[in-house]
């Protein structure tokens, strides 16, 4: 609940702030936020199936952003950073798309 | 990974709600900033796309925009030239129109001396003829006015009857009369133009002055630096005589 309730204040706070990117980081923020979206969906996945642990949840979400950022670090330093950003975010987005359809066999048995 | 053959737990909206709970554990604290965090950054980065220019579109979408962006610079290139041109045009035509008015202005000017109808000053000398006998004949003043036109007068007023080229200068019963006016004594005579070459010329041995002198009547002569000839010659329309176009050919 509480997690959920600081999701709104952060989405509000970003349209309202109108916050600049710095440079150095408009490459990694798109990947990061893939990231996170992926540990979030796997959290609540967590939750429905029993085993969700605040702490794994944490290091999760944390250790999903920097690898992330750091792959597209990476492939930037390799000469291949959108072709990596592609990889990142089509993993990601399959991730995703399995822990929704797990979520939505716990919520709607379907 | 994900495990999408797991069996659909029957607590499981029980359990979402048992999780809703608020709890005060440190973690959950951490997962709340780690949510605003998120939240921040979709937001932002929604927004910095939506703000977003060239950088994120593909590379054949950017050439097709380059060339645009070229096509469309070389146009307007080309419109500036021409507005250019056109602007030099405008701005030479204006002054060459200017220097005509000059010197249209300036022709009209002289004209307008020659013939009387403007005022003039400059330097001059100013002759004074005082003939208490009457001896002095109409003949020896258009003589004087010779003179002077000789000695390069532009302007000659005698009196107040400005001299031009039609002026007659004729002997009537009481004493001369030029353009069938009387011109009473003393003759004063006003003339525009170098003063010392007409002073000059007025003083030659058997010239006017000598002339008048022998006549029994008394000349002055005094140069001026600036002189006015005030006296208008009035216009009269030609009855007869018409300008030719300038475009006609001339007769012979």
């Amino acid at each position: 609940m509480i997690p959920a309730l600081g999701l709104l204040i952060g989405l509000a706070a970003g349209l309202l702030l109108h916050p600049a990117v710095p440079l150095a980081l408009q490459p990694y923020l798109p990947i990061a936020v893939i990231a996170a979206l992926d540990a979030v969906f796997g959290g609540v996945r967590a939750v429905l199936d029993g085993i969700f642990s605040d702490k794994v949840f944490v290091v999760s979400f944390l250790s999903n952003v920097l690898v992330a950022a750091f792959i597209v670090f990476l492939g930037d330093q390799l000469g291949v950073g959108s072709q990596l950003s592609t990889g990142v975010v089509v993993v990601l987005g399959i991730r995703i798309f399995s822990n929704v359809a797990s979520i939505r066999r716990h919520l709607f048995r379907a | 990974m994900s495990q999408p053959d797991s069996p659909p737990t029957p607590s499981a909206g029980r359990r979402l709600m048992s999780m809703a709970r608020p709890r005060a554990t440190k973690a959950n604290a951490l997962a709340a900033l780690l949510a605003i965090l998120l939240g921040f950054a979709v937001a932002t980065q929604v927004r910095q796309n939506q703000s977003l220019g060239l950088e994120s579109l593909r590379q054949s979408d950017l050439v097709t925009i380059l060339d645009d962006t070229t096509a469309k610079s070389s146009r307007l290139d080309q419109n500036a030239r021409e507005l250019q041109a056109i602007k030099d045009q405008l701005v030479s035509g204006s002054a060459s129109g200017a220097a005509v008015l000059n010197a249209a202005q300036e022709r009209l000017d002289a004209l307008a001396i020659l013939a009387g109808t403007a005022r003039a000053h400059g330097p001059g000398i100013r002759m004074t003829i005082s003939d208490p006998a009457g001896k002095v004949p109409a003949s020896q003043l258009l003589d004087a006015i010779q003179e002077l036109r000789d000695a390069g007068a532009e302007a000659i007023q005698v009196n107040n009857i400005r001299i031009v080229a039609s002026s007659h200068f004729s002997q009537g019963a009481s004493g001369i009369e030029i353009d069938g006016r009387r011109v009473t004594q003393p003759y004063t005579i006003a003339a525009i133009g170098d003063p010392a070459t007409m002073a000059t010329a007025m003083g030659i041995p058997d010239g006017l002055s000598e002339n008048v002198r022998t006549l029994g009547a008394t000349i002055d002569i005094a140069q001026e630096q600036e002189l006015t000839v005030g006296a208008l010659h009035p216009l009269t329309e030609p009855r007869y005589a018409r300008p030719v176009p300038q475009s006609a050919p001339t007769t012979p």
